[in-house]
This record gives structure tokens, sequence and C-alpha cells, in this order.
């Protein structure tokens, strides 16, 4: 790995079908792991839950349909929540915002922290120094005090939710990103990027990014990981998604005072969420594990 | 090596002082007069005077945060909005009730966690391993919230009632003064660290347990419980340490969310009441407390691998 060694580099970054071959040799032995393939499935049933279970919600989500806490019947299948409403139609829609946010907030998150790593590791010097000092003030805070400080200032509003949990992802995934990086800026195919005059921006996207992808897509599938937790943390403690509507962290904030005459408003949504977490906790270890056995051998 | 600790606590009060901004500019952001937005619509106009000019607000900003910094480092934390009490009394006695339900949980979480470690690395690959293996994943990836519920589901309610669900404590008395409300919270809080620990763990020692020394050692003829607890654990435990540090910092951001699902008197819940009631002076004050015990602990993460590790310790930088 060092800069010496790297005079058998080509000239420029692997030419497109290796790498594709590359991504399916990788996905082949990640999904050849029990572990990956148990994830896989949890993932896609959770999957097919959330964008598929509205249509067949037997009741509208914030219609009252029975006594409140009152528990299963004909009418209504896991009982009714705290307020009368059934349990089952609220399970059915509440993953949709959840697993949403998360999406999003992992992309933002993410993608900051690429490009702020990126471009530390390769513009080097103060510039490294300032990122990576604000990045420090910014993991100074624990991710939910984070984001409960900009709750107090702003109010639960979703898109800020979002943005917080994204912003503090960001300075986490630069580390990595930029630790890997930092590697490849002194190697010749750079170098050969630079002396054809192509420009920074090109260098950093063009050759550096294709390079990342593997410490990338495990920061991506472990702040996946996160990002569920988080945003379900913050419905959970009642600053997040805001009542009426339905989602699981809500759900369990709602019905956790009725948990011993009507555990299905809780049970239902914290399985969901747990075998959400766990499947994607499932799929990125294996990746993990794959790309470093693979990469010990180069 | 006291050059470069001398420049990380230099980094870490440089943070700090960046951290008391971010922290400040929370209520800079409130929009409109601040101090009708904390305390709401109905506030009589003296209430808003008296927090104008308590919160310095018909100063400059720069003149505001140097009021404020100052009763920050001083102790002096504010009035909160919401009772009108003074912060510091307010926090106090939450201070101390989530510094014991940490200690407490560090005290469980770090043997147990090393031993896991430990027994994982010598059963290698046999049946313990891969159900111990497995198990440590599958918890590393549950919210602390959904693990906190799940153990009032089978432990305080409906499975079984052997302890409280919510952790009552009578005013004017701390959470040691009722041990049982702690085992949850605390149970909690070492499920969500002790996979992390642990897995460190096993990996170090598994390459301990390969090297030649250790076969050096067998070959003496030690008996495996020396070759393993003195030769091999106090070379293996170098990883297992700073991650340890990095988990107490951690669950510094932990006990928030585990001490709501308990209601746990800790500044956590006190934290989450606040915020849901736009308290800002004492929001202000839990988050620079919680940021200086994060930065403080992972300084320590830095000092402890430093301590640990000889090459470092000699290394004069």
């Amino acid at each position: 790995m060092s800069a010496t060694t790297a005079t058998a580099e080509p000239f420029a970054p692997a030419p497109e079908p290796v790498r594709r071959g590359r991504a399916a040799t990788l996905a082949r032995a990640t999904l050849g792991q029990s572990r990956a393939k148990v994830g896989l499935v949890i993932f896609v049933l959770i999957l097919v839950i959330v964008i598929f279970g509205p249509l067949f919600a037997p009741h509208s989500p914030t219609e009252f349909v029975a006594a409140p806490n009152s528990g299963s019947s004909s009418h209504a299948l896991f009982g009714a929540d705290s307020l009368g409403r059934d349990v089952w139609s609220r399970f059915l829609y509440g993953g949709r915002s959840i697993l949403g946010l998360a999406l999003a907030a992992t992309i933002i998150g993410v993608g900051l922290g690429l490009v702020i790593g990126l471009s530390a590791a390769y513009l080097g010097g103060l510039v490294d120094e300032v990122l990576m000092r604000i990045a420090d003030v910014f993991m100074a805070f624990p991710q939910i005090v984070l984001a409960l400080l900009l709750v107090s200032a702003f109010g639960p509003k979703l898109w800020l939710i979002v943005l917080t949990v994204g912003i503090s992802h960001a300075p986490r995934v630069a580390r990595v990103i930029r630790g890997a990086a930092q590697q490849l800026v002194e190697r010749d195919f750079v170098k050969a990027a630079e002396a054809v005059g192509e420009p920074r921006r090109r260098v950093i996207f063009g050759e550096l990014l294709p390079n990342v992808t593997s410490p990338l897509m495990v920061e991506t599938g472990l702040r996946l990981t996160y990002s569920i937790g988080l945003i379900a943390a913050i419905s959970f403690l009642g600053l997040g998604i805001q009542p009426p509507h339905a989602d699981w962290g809500l759900m369990i904030n709602e019905n956790r005072l009725s948990l011993i005459v009507q555990p299905w408003g809780v049970m239902l949504p914290v399985i969901a969420i747990a075998l959400l977490t766990i499947s994607t906790g499932l799929m990125t270890d294996s990746y993990a594990r794959v790309v470093i056995g693979i990469d010990r051998g180069e | 090596m006291s050059k470069f600790l001398i420049r990380r606590i230099i980094f870490g009060i440089l943070t700090l002082f960046l951290v008391s901004i971010v922290v400040f500019a929370a209520t800079q952001a409130l929009p409109g007069n601040a101090a009708r937005a904390i305390l709401g619509r109905s506030a009589t106009p003296e209430r808003v005077a008296a927090l104008t000019a308590q919160l310095h607000l018909n100063q400059s900003v720069a003149s505001q945060y140097g009021h404020w910094l100052g009763g920050v480092l001083s102790g002096n934390l504010g009035i909160s909005a919401a009772t009108q009490q003074s912060v510091a009394h307010l926090i106090a006695g939450r201070l101390a009730n989530s510094a014991f339900l940490v200690l407490v949980a560090a005290i469980v979480a770090l043997p147990l966690s090393i031993g896991l470690g430990v027994w994982m690395a010598v059963k290698r690959d046999r049946p313990a391993d891969h159900v111990l293996s497995m198990t440590t994943l599958v918890l590393a990836a549950l919210p602390e919230f959904v693990i906190g519920i799940v153990l009032v589901v089978l432990l305080a309610t409906n499975v079984a009632h052997v302890f409280p669900a919510v952790s009552l404590v009578p005013p004017g008395e701390h959470a040691w003064d009722e041990p049982s409300v702690v085992v949850l919270p605390a149970a909690t809080l070492v499920i969500a660290v002790t996979p992390y620990i642990s897995r460190i763990m096993r990996a170090s020692m598994v390459e301990v347990l390969e090297s030649d020394y250790v076969t050096m050692a067998r070959l003496k003829g030690l008996s495996n419980r020396v070759v393993i607890w003195r030769h091999a654990v106090p070379n293996a435990i170098v990883p297992a340490i700073q991650v340890s540090a990095l988990q107490l910092a951690y669950m510094a951001g932990g006990v928030v969310v585990i001490e709501f699902v308990f209601s746990y008197p800790g500044m956590g819940a006190q934290l989450v009441d606040s915020v849901a009631n736009r308290d800002v002076p004492v929001v202000q004050a839990l988050t620079i407390i919680i940021a200086a015990v994060y930065v403080i602990l992972n300084l320590l993460a830095d000092l402890a691998t430093i301590l640990v590790t000889p090459r470092l310790r000699t290394a004069g930088r």
C-alpha cells in the first residue's frame, strides 16, 4: 500500500468492466454467508410490509374503531391502541416515515461525509486541519444530544431531524473516508491524473472516489442501521413525528403506558424496528468481512 | 509523549470552546424575541422582561455569549424558564443519579465483556463462539430503547414482574437509596455496550493466541489458565481498553433515551423534558455538560491507549 511500491499501478483507475466484475464477486461472496442471507430475507420482508402494508390495512390509521386498549377481535386483529385506533392498521402504515427518513438521513450523512473526507485527504494542509477540527466539534456531542439541541431550538420539524441525523453522521463518515483516501493520494494514478491537468474536482470524484467504494459501502450500511435507531428514538421521545400520524417510534411512545393490558401496540413496532436494524446490521457485517478478506491478499 | 498529550488537551479545550458556541447559537436560532419564544405566548410582559434581562437579550450577541460563558465557567448556569429554579440546583441531583447509573453499568459491563471476549477467543470456531458472536452482532444492531422496552416486557410487566418498570425515586432521595430502580436501566446500558467491547477483545485475543510467545508458554508446560490470563490477556487488552473508554463516552448519550424509557430521574430524562418544554437554559447547561464529559472521556481513551502501548509510551512524540 505504500507509495514507493505502486509502480505497477495502472495509469488510470481500473477500467469499468473490471470494477463491475469485482462488485459482482463481492456481492456473491457476501451473499454466500448464511448471516447475509438471513439479513437479506428479513430486510425484504420488512420492506414489503413498509411498501405494500397500507394496501392491506383494514382501517384508516387515524380512525377510531374500538374501545381504547381493547383486545383482539374480529374487527381489530391486534386490538385497539390507547385511543381506540386499530393497532394492525397503524402498524402497516407506520413503517414508511421511519424508513424514508432514515434513508434520507443516511444519504445526506454519507454524501456529506464522503465529500468532506475526500477533500480533506486530497487537499491536505490547512483545509484538512480546518475540516477535521470542525468534524471534532460536531463529534463532541453524542448524536442524539445534537439532535435534541437543534429540536429545542427549531421545534420538532421533520426536515430538521433528517438534516441533524445526517449532519451528525457526516464527521464520522468523513474520518473513515479520509483515512482510506489518504493512502491513495500519493499513488501514481492520482499523480498521473494531475500531470495531465485534470481539475481537482475530477481527480477527487473520478480517481479517488472509485477506489474508496468498499469503506463507503460499509459506512452506508452502518449509518443506515444507526439512522433507523436514531430516527425511531427521536419519535419515541415524542420529539419527531407528531400525532396523529402512524409511526413505529411514536406508536411505542403512545402505547407504552398500557403495555400490560394491550402489549401489541408496543410489541409490533418494537419487533419491526428490531428486525429492521438486525437485518441491516447482518448484511453490513457480512460485506465488511468479505472486503477485509479480499483486501488482505492484495 | 507529554508533548503529544499537551497538544491533545489543548485541542480538547479548543473543541469545548467551539462546542459552547454551537450550544449558544441554539438560543440565537429562536425566532423573534427569544424570551417570548421560551416562555410561550401566554407569558406576562413582566416575565418576558425579566427573562430578557436575565439572558442579556437587549445587548449584542457577543456580549450575551460572554455573559453566558462566564456564568457556565463559574458554575452559574442561569434560571430554568419552566420552573424558575436555578439550573444548577435543578440538575445537580440528576447529574449524580446519571453518574451512578453509568458507574454501575460500567462496573458490570467491563469485566463481563472482557471475560466474554476471552472466552469466545479460547472457544474459537466452536459452537459457543458461534452462538455468542451471532448474539453480540444482533445486540449491537439494536437501538437502546428497543433493548430497554424488551427488558420491561420480560422482567417488569408482562412475562415476569421482578423489577420496577418505572424508576421512581422520592424527591430529595438519590437513586442509590432505591437500588432496585437502577437494575433495568443499568442492564440496558450493559447490553448496549458489551457487544462492542467483547467483539474487539475476541478479535485481539484470537491474534495473540496465535502468536509465538503463547505457543512458547504452552510448550514450557504452563497451565492453560496461566497462559491465557498471565501471558495472553495483558497483551490482548490494549484495543479493548480504548474501545471501553469510547463506550463509556457513548453512555453519556445512551443514558438520554434509556432514562426516558424508565423515567429514571437523571440528566437524560431531564434533557428530554426540557427540550419538549423548550426550556433553553436547562438544555444549554445539559448539552454542554454532556459534551464536556464526552470530550474528556475521548481524551482519556487516547491517554489509555498511549499508557498501555509501550511503543507509543516511549516514542517521545
